[in-house]
């Protein structure tokens, strides 16, 4: 790990200004992912701002709806009687991911700003464009049976680890973020990015901005919801792949329905084509097969994942019955419903 | 020879060790203390294969709090022959040494030693070390290099090398009716045990050195430090009171200990090296070993040919060897039996053992062979390997000195309820979910070591007994605090056992699952020496109840000798040793494997597993809902240890079977999923029921009746998840781990 | 040091802060990048806290920081200025008693370890999910604990440890 400077944020605007002042400075809070990256030298700040003091921290409504604080932990979101009963797709999704102590320290923004798992971008005796931008990929050809099938480059194959922002993407939810030019909203569909050239950025967020909150839509979907995680335990391990399902419906008739994807793209990955498949048609399987097969269509896989485009198509078949079904899954017990 | 009641031996005690255990003060050997410790960081390489062309170090100097940076180029001198370096159950070869040169043999290898004021400053220095490498391309992949095994010219000392065959088996499978034959492959697996290897050497002047060092047996660490640092014996002691898990990873000195003792000795202080979970994937690993099974049968299952080939990876400097192929002729009777065991050189470390190295990997082959057998032949899996059940060693031509594989099979089978099964592949739903069961045989050898021992009893009835061995979790403070319990006749309390330190007597590692019998039996004859000399004082007293008496009359209970067949005369130990006018006796005994015996007979410990899964097929998720694991092991000392002792290592099968997996790169010949996060081992949610019986076994190797249960838990437990996969499935997967991808592919 | 709100803090400097770590109020100076694993382990001799992986991939680490369970190895002490810190050495203490907590003794019991290694996580982690209060089959329990690796392979006994425990009532 190496030395930085180390700056205690009173204020969101002590946060930017500090943010801005330092030379690679970072934002810190449960520093779950942070810490870990910097004791395998892949992150080197110059400046480290702790901004576990802000006033973020509260999960509030606001215009018929919750906007959660940057600094509220995964599991006081998780655990949140509002959350549970409005959102729950949210609330399984944030279990179905790491532990309980981690998410204890991890925080909503943290969560939606942390980086990948590629095994390239955490080795530093190996190449990887995230960390090293031009010094090529190493996923590519090498050990890539955990990395993406949608929306890769010939620079990176890395997917986005999160579980929370799989649900989020799927709710539609917004985040608030401040900068030195004041507050803006960006949707979750644009808030992470694909690799593209430029894989070493993650997000849309700027190297000056802070994220305040994630807002969520009035819409939770409690009736027809789940959050399906396939990985290669049963606990505390990333998705292979993940589908966040809400619905609703009229009758046995799809109303609306959008799922969304984890593990299989550098952003939760959605496929708007193949949610408005869904729309009127009745809510069987043949339906969410048609919708999943369009979704795979797209899919390129790599020299070791290619199971992973099966896994999708089929993960999102279940996730679409369980959510139709109102037969969420179980973050516990591990039989897939 | 006096009795001794069996107050304590077979009952089920708690560990001696746990308050110390859950309160935290139980010390691990990168957690001792010494004035001015200095903190030592490794910086490893990247390449895994060629040389360093350049290493600068200055930048990394010149951070305030850095003492000195380690390399080969500045390095001081050590022992020049692979002699001194060679520990005691090191293969034939060329031990790794490290800073020795320019030349890296493997990914991962330790190139630097950053040594400062404090572990903070020592890592971050250690981020500056720039390191410039001449790169040759790696070879790490076994199949590619199958064509260049070899059949090791040197044999590791304590492991069999295939027998020659017998009959003629590739004439027999020609001929036979039924026909199995097929390749299996587990992946290369990391020990990973949760404490990093560590090694804190306290300078205690004038060249002396006091060391606390990750291993399964500090005599060991002392031998190699000698042989290295050309020290005498008296000049280091070793101690490791406590090991944090080694499943093998601690038979051998690691490079940490070399490392720090090298520092201690040149900057003459105290220095500490503790490995990052990262670095503890650079030492040692279970091998990827290419299978292949041949079994021939008649119509009716009865093995006619039997073949198991194996070409095992090794490094390039280590004929690393363990006993793969052997398994098949000792489970199976069979007349026509050819087994080989080759290895092919890698760029990658010399692999080490790993709870039951080469059984975890041969019986896997041949259990899942087996059951390809059972459904080829129409035959349910018992029934089957009660055919061919085997009465006798066939690789040494001797019988068992006990084998209760039948009472596995009939136990195991009752407690899972294997009659219930339905044999047909797919043929059993639960929900959503397929169910299979699947079983498999396991096997280990029962092995014995020289090992000392020594007991001091004190006038006021306190008994400390111990050797140089380790308890690397095993249990073995609380079964030798038993036996020297019941040897004198003294409450568990009144005794104490000391262990992992070189001032005791001498005792080898830890491993092979022989510390019970081997620690255990030379307790008990050092305890029994005491109580001779206690019964001697006792006998001369005046007017001495237990005049007239012969030895073998008396008996040792609740600190007494009396009068087997009349309790009311008896004399108290401290009464004995007042008479004797001593307040301390003391005896040192050795105890080593019974020479006649081993002679006539064969000596394994066997078990009969079940498993239950449930499949998500759709979706390839497997759950392990169920375990029986019946094991037959001689006498148990302490029912309780010893069913965390096969708990464990089931719970390693399952790794096995299902997660663990060192993935890597060929083409950069290093191993990508160094951690704990991307390394699956398993976790709370994939552990459910785990049954375990002990078998009743009489077993006359040793005085105990012990056979030794650190290993037999792990073995088969691989084949009867993967056999309870097909039987749920009708998928025959012979590589391992059975990940998703496999079940849905 | 003293840390004054958006005033950066140079590389070099110690900072002070304060920590009541078993329910003794400590001051103590530490480099920004001091985590409260190492904190405890190498400036306190607090080494019943683990080690196992220095990235929160084992759980052998797990502190209670206000009464809740967190990695300590991924916590800076530096931001943890002003917390509660319970370690395994100060759990019998959380308990009320003089001797074991009921989770010690039910470890013990129940052959809850082996090696001892990841104890210590294994028990302040229970106690921080115990007093969560989410957790209440045994599937739960196995989830809500699956971020502590035990490799000797004592899970089975870990659970039966804490559902004894849990259904005695006697949480500490």
């Amino acid at each position: 790990m190496n030395r930085f400077d180390y700056v205690r944020a009173g204020t969101v605007e002590e946060a930017v200004k500090a943010i801005a002042a330092g030379a690679n400075a970072r934002f810190i809070a449960g520093g779950t992912n942070l810490v870990d990256l910097m004791k395998y030298n892949v992150e080197r700040p110059g400046r480290l701002v702790d901004i576990t003091r802000l006033p973020l921290d509260r999960i509030e409504e606001r215009d018929g709806a919750l906007s959660i604080g940057a600094l509220v932990t995964n599991s006081t979101v998780a655990y949140d009687e509002r959350v549970k009963s409005r959102y729950p797709v949210l609330s399984s999704a944030i279990l179905a991911g790491a532990t309980g102590q981690l998410r204890n320290a991890a925080t909503t923004g943290g969560n939606l700003l942390q980086r990948t798992r590629c095994y390239y971008f955490y080795d530093e005796g190996t190449p990887c464009n995230k960390r090293l931008p031009g010094s090529g990929c190493g996923a590519i050809g090498g050990v890539n049976r955990i990395h993406a099938i949608f929306g890769t480059s010939d620079k990176c194959i890395a997917t986005h680890p999160s579980d929370m922002c799989v649900a989020l993407a799927a709710l539609e939810a917004e985040v608030r973020v401040a900068g030195p030019s004041g507050e803006r909203t960006i949707p979750m569909a644009e808030f992470h990015r694909l690799p593209g050239d430029e894989p070493e950025r993650d997000t849309t967020l700027k190297s000056d901005e802070i994220v305040l909150s994630v807002d969520l839509p009035a819409e939770g979907f409690a009736g027809h919801h789940t959050y399906l995680k396939l990985r290669d335990r049963l606990s505390y391990a990333f998705a292979l792949v993940s589908v966040a399902a809400v619905m609703e419906l009229d009758g046995q008739t799809i109303k609306t329905a959008r799922f969304a994807l984890g593990g299989v793209a550098h952003k939760p990955w959605r496929n708007a084509e193949a949610e408005g498949m869904l729309v009127g048609k009745p809510a069987t399987r043949e339906t969410f097969a048609a919708a999943a097969d369009r979704v795979v269509s797209k899919a390129q896989a790599q020299s070791e994942n290619g199971f992973k485009v099966e896994l999708a198509r089929r993960a999102i078949v279940r996730a679409l019955e369980q959510a139709a079904a109102g037969t969420p899954q179980s973050q516990s017990d591990k039989r897939i419903a | 020879m006096a009795s001794s009641p069996e107050t304590y031996f077979g009952t089920a005690r708690s560990r001696v060790d746990g308050p110390a255990k859950v309160t935290g003060q139980a010390k691990y050997a990168g957690e001792f203390e010494a004035p001015d410790l200095a903190h030592g960081y490794v910086v490893s390489s990247a390449i895994a294969r060629g040389a360093i062309s350049r290493i600068d170090t200055a930048e990394a100097e010149a951070v305030p709090g850095v003492i000195k940076v380690f390399t080969h180029e500045n390095r001081p001198r050590t022992a020049w022959l692979d002699y001194n370096y060679q520990d005691a159950v090191a293969p034939p070869g060329s031990p790794f040494r490290a800073l020795y040169d320019e030349k890296i043999q493997f990914s991962g290898q330790p190139v630097a030693l950053v040594v400062a004021e404090d572990f903070e400053t020592a890592r971050y220095a250690a981020s500056l070390v720039k390191l410039a490498y001449a790169a040759e391309e790696p070879e790490t992949d076994v199949t590619r290099v199958r064509d260049l095994s070899y059949t090791p010219p040197m044999k590791r000392a304590g492991i069999k090398p295939p027998p020659e065959p017998w009959g003629d088996a590739d004439a027999a499978f020609d001929g036979a009716p039924v026909k199995v034959r097929h390749a299996y492959r587990h992946a290369i697996e990391y020990h990973n045990p949760m404490e990093p290897h560590a090694s804190t050497v306290v300078w205690e002047g004038d060249g002396r050195l006091t060391v606390y060092d990750k291993i399964q047996g500090v005599s060991n660490s002392q031998g190699y430090l000698t042989g290295v640092f050309g020290l005498k014996k008296d000049e280091v002691r070793v101690l490791n009171p406590y090991l944090g898990g080694g499943f093998g990873s601690g038979l051998r000195p690691q490079y940490q200990l070399f490392l720090a003792v090298m520092a201690a000795r040149e900057l003459e202080r105290s220095v500490r090296v503790t490995l990052t979970r990262d670095q503890m994937f650079s030492f040692t690993h279970r091998p990827d070993v290419l299978q292949t099974v041949s079994l021939g049968a008649g119509p009716d299952g009865t093995l006619q040919a039997l073949r198991h080939d194996a070409v095992s990876g090794t490094s390039r400097y280590e004929d690393y060897q363990e006993v793969v192929v052997n398994w098949s002729a000792i489970l199976y009777r069979c007349e026509n039996v050819a087994l080989t065991y080759k290895l092919a050189h890698l760029d990658l470390p010399t692999p080490g053992d790993m709870r039951a190295p080469g059984a975890v990997t041969g019986v896997f082959a041949l259990e899942i062979a087996m059951d390809e057998l059972a459904y080829a032949t129409g035959q349910d899996p018992i029934a089957l390997r009660l055919k061919n059940y085997s009465e006798r060693d066939q690789t040494e031509g001797k019988p068992f000195g006990s084998k209760a594989l039948r009472a596995c099979y009939e136990q195991g089978a009752e407690r899972f309820g294997w009659s219930q099964r339905s044999p047909e592949p797919r043929s059993m739903r639960d929900g959503k979910e397929l169910v299979g069961w699947g079983m498999a045989t396991g096997v280990w050898e029962s092995l014995m070591q020289k090992s000392s021992a020594q007991a001091t009893l004190t006038a006021d009835g306190k008994l400390v007994v111990g050797n140089s061995t380790g308890d690397i979790g095993t249990g073995t403070y609380t079964i030798l605090t038993q036996i020297a319990a019941d040897a004198l006749g003294l409450r568990m309390e009144d005794v104490t056992t000391k262990l992992g330190d070189t001032a005791l007597a001498e005792a080898p590692v830890a491993g092979g699952s022989w510390t019970a019998a081997s620690s255990g039996t030379a307790v008990m004859k050092a305890c029994r020496t005491i109580a001779n000399q206690l019964f001697t004082m006792a006998r001369r007293m005046d007017h001495s109840p237990l005049a007239n008496v012969d030895f073998d009359r008396v008996v040792f209970r609740d600190g007494r000798i009396a009068v087997a067949d009349d309790p009311s005369r008896s004399v108290s130990l401290a009464e004995a040793m007042r008479a004797g006018g001593v307040d301390k006796l003391e005896a040192t005994e050795s105890a080593g494997p019974d020479s006649s015996h081993q002679k006539e007979f064969s000596a394994y410990t066997h078990s009969a597993i079940f498993a239950e899964v449930k499949i998500d097929e759709e979706l390839g998720q497997v759950r392990v809902t169920r375990v029986v694991s019946a094991v037959a092991a001689g006498r148990v000392i302490n029912p309780k240890t010893a069913r965390s002792q096969i708990l464990g290592g089931v719970v390693m099968g399952i790794g096995g079977a299902l997660e663990e997996e060192g993935m890597l790169d060929h083409r950069l010949g290093r191993v990508m999923n160094h951690n704990l996060g991307e390394y699956h081992v398993p976790v709370h949610a994939d552990i459910h029921d785990i049954d375990v019986i002990f078998v009743d076994e009489v077993d006359k190797a040793n005085p105990m009746g012990v056979k030794g249960l650190g290993e037999i838990g792990i073995v088969g437990t691989m084949a009867a998840v993967a056999n309870a996969v097909f039987h749920a499935t009708g998928k025959r997967i012979r590589e391992l781990p059975i990940t998703v991808d496999k079940i849905i592919g | 040091m003293l840390i004054e709100s958006g005033s950066p803090v140079a590389a070099d400097t110690r900072v002070e802060i304060s920590l009541t770590i078993n329910g003794e109020a400590r001051t103590l100076q530490v480099a920004p990048w001091t985590t409260l694993l190492d904190l405890l382990r190498e400036r306190l001799d607090l080494t019943g806290t683990k080690k196992g992986c220095d990235h929160g991939q084992c759980g052998a680490c797990t502190v209670l920081v206000n009464g809740t369970r967190l990695n300590s190895c991924l916590a800076l002490a530096v931001m943890k200025d002003g917390a509660e810190i319970t370690t395994v050495e100060g759990l019998a203490r959380m308990g009320g008693g003089n001797g074991l907590h009921p989770l010690q003794e039910a470890f013990v019991e129940h052959d809850a370890f082996q090696c001892g290694y990841c104890t210590p996580g294994q028990l302040c982690s229970a106690a921080g999910m115990l007093a969560e209060g989410h957790a209440r089959t045994r599937d739960e329990i196995r989830e809500a604990m699956s971020g502590n690796i035990c490799r000797c392979g004592a899970y089975t006994n870990i659970v039966d440890a804490i559902e004894d425990v849990m259904q005695s009532g006697a949480q500490g």
